[in-house]
């Protein structure tokens, strides 16, 4: 199409901005204590999290207050695949993990969808909070307790490798940069997912479903697809939580997680991914530094989120990409693409 | 099948909104190389008779087949995918989407097999040309790249035809097209709908009368739901019920619209 310098200019800042952030997560852990390695690494964890929720929310207009879930179930697909005191193999339990996930959002999705608006939110709410009482009030993964995962995931290859270990979890170094390469992955393969033709279409659903349907979309597929890999990329990163955290215990999968997720993505700016990402961290930073002020940390949190929701419309990041556009556009003339 | 048989047939077909018949036993048929023009007054059912070929709305009773394959209560995209394309009374378009992009995502919707993750969409050449093609038939080409918010409401009118003809239809329902245009595009889209019918079955629903009798090979009027004649544009002009319940006294021109 026509030479769009200003969309061109925007565009170039934002990689740059990326790229930026990208040379600041990958040399972090030279110049940092173990302390913020780990907070790290939980803030990337959390920002695949709320990113895979912007997928729903932010590209395809479904508000799902339940996508806690998948991530607390792929959690507990950890804990269950790991032998007592004993790893689990990482390449035999992220498969699982993940495919475990995919399939409850297969089987929730077929019948969340089939409502809308303030029905969608209130129903996905209720699936995860069945999911929340199954593992709270059963003996299935120790109640209320949860259960310990003594050892973090195996990344020793089969014999076919002779067993060679590319990495080692237990070492938060490498697990950092294992997390820093899943939040790069996810970013790349959501970004060529917004693009692709089906990324065209759930954002034409998320603007007006009645037309997407007489254009000859069959748009519940579509909505249940964005909402398939939305709870496979949460069930990744509750995986790594779990990892991370070395226990499961219900609050993975409680409404507090999925409304935090939310915050997260409003905070950062819904429809765009590193706002998403973004979001996550701004909420863990508030959160620790909240935390290190008041027992009260909630009531400042909540007034930070108020005053985001006032003052920033668009989120952190929506509002810095409309000021940016304002400054560069000189026409109308305005490119959009999700 | 045969050439001549029409591509869009109902029967018997009715909708009612609780008490309310919009609809009446309405028959008609369309078949490629005709133009078939609906008219009459306000509130006759004629947004309601397209909604139900389309599959916006499920009829009440009676049948509807497409190409000699019962369509009757399928849902609007299966509809679609039949070849069969509609336009909006009142328009219905992606505001925050460029007009380019708003006939992409409609030629998009041709793509087989259709779900599609990982090639970027702008990509696909096909489609590019298809939703170009659409835009210059209406008349736009040289606007494809503003958003379609930004356009004027005679553009918006242009686009709603253009994202109909990017999903390349056989059977074309237009609802009011001409409506809110000003008289250069209207111009323009007659003489685009002219061009269409040589290959096109179209149903046309339009209170613009000089259009419709300078294109339309059939007329149907209706009035109350119900169709009050049938017939070519002659033979309609000279029916006495129609003057006496829509045309007035011969004087089409002051029907409001
Ligand atoms: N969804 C609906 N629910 C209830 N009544 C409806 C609905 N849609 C249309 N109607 C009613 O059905 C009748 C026919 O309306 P319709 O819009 O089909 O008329 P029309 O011929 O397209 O009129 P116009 O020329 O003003 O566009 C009207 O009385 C209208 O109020
Ligand atoms: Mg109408």
């Amino acid at each position: 199409m026509s030479a769009a310098s200003p969309g061109r200019r925007a565009s170039v800042a934002g990689a740059a901005v990326l790229l930026a952030c990208l040379a600041a997560l990958l040399l972090m852990p030279l110049g940092v204590d173990k302390f913020y390695v780990q907070l790290v690494t939980k803030m990337m964890i959390m920002a695949v999290f709320a990113m895979s929720l912007d997928l729903l929310i932010g590209f395809t207009g479904l508000v799902s207050f339940g996508h806690a879930a998948y991530f607390g179930v792929a959690g507990y697909v950890l804990a269950y695949a790991a032998p007592q005191y004993q790893a689990a193999s990482l390449w035999v339990s992220l498969p699982l993990a993940m495919a475990v996930s995919a399939f409850l959002a297969l089987v929730i999705g077929l019948f969340v969808l089939r409502t809308s608006g303030v029905y969608f939110i209130m129903v996905t709410l209720a699936f995860a909070q069945m999911l929340y009482f199954v593992f709270h009030d059963t003996k299935l993964a120790g109640g209320t307790d949860g259960v310990y995962i003594y050892a973090r995931p195996d990344a020793a290859l089969g014999e076919w490798a002779g067993g060679w270990k590319p990495f080692d979890l237990e070492n938060f170094v490498h697990l950092y940069y294992v997390v820093l390469a899943l939040l790069v992955l996810t970013w790349i393969v959501l970004r060529r997912v917004l693009d692709s033709p089906f990324g065209r279409v759930i954002a034409g659903i998320k603007v007006n479903e009645p037309r997407m349907r007489s254009l000859g979309y069959a748009t519940f597929r579509y909505k249940l697809a964005s909402f398939v890999i939305a709870g496979t990329l949460a069930g990744t990163a509750g995986y790594f939580a779990a990892a991370q955290f070395g226990y499961v215990n219900p609050d993975l999968l409680g409404w507090h997680l999925s409304g935090s997720a939310i915050m997260m993505v409003i905070l950062g700016g819904m429809g765009t991914l590193g706002g998403a990402a973004l979001g996550a961290f701004m909420m863990m930073l508030l959160e620790l530094l909240f935390q290190g002020l008041t027992k009260h940390w909630q009531l400042l949190m909540g007034c930070s989120i108020v005053g985001v929701a006032l003052l920033l419309p668009h989120g952190l990041l929506g509002t810095v990409a409309a000021w940016w556009g304002r400054r560069a556009t000189t026409g109308d003339t305005e490119r959009t693409d999700g | 099948m045969d050439e001549r048989a029409p591509i869009l047939r109902t029967e018997g077909l009715s909708k009612h909104f609780g008490g309310l018949a919009a609809v009446r036993e309405v028959a008609l048929t369309c078949r490629v190389g005709e133009l078939h023009a609906v008219i009459g007054p306000n509130g006759a059912g004629k947004t309601t008779l397209i909604n139900l070929l389309s599959g916006d709305l499920p009829p009440t009773s009676g049948r509807i087949a497409v190409a000699g394959n019962d369509v009757t209560g399928l849902p609007a995209h299966r509809i679609s995918r039949l070849g069969v394309g509609r336009s909006y009374q009142k328009t219905n378009i992606f505001l925050p989407f460029t007009g380019f992009e708003n006939c992409r995502l409609a030629a998009q919707s041709r793509l087989q097999p259709s779900m599609r993750f990982f090639a970027p969409a702008h990509a696909h050449a096909p489609t590019r040309a298809a939703a170009e093609r659409a835009l210059a038939m209406a008349g736009l080409e040289g606007r494809a790249d503003v958003v379609a918010a930004s356009l004027s409401h005679g553009e918006q009118r242009q686009l709603e035809i253009a994202m109909t003809l990017a999903t390349a239809p056989r059977l074309l329902l237009l609802d009011e097209p001409l409506a809110g245009m000003g008289a250069e595009e209207s111009a323009q889209i007659v003489a685009l709908l002219k061009r269409l019918r040589a290959d096109h079955a179209i149903l046309l629903v339009e209170h613009d009368m000089d259009a419709v009798f300078a294109v339309a090979d059939t007329l149907t009027v209706m009035v109350d739901g119900a169709v009050l004649a049938t017939g070519a544009p002659d033979a309609i002009r000279a029916n006495r019920a129609v003057q006496e319940a829509y045309l007035g006294s011969g004087e089409a021109e002051n029907v409001s619209s």
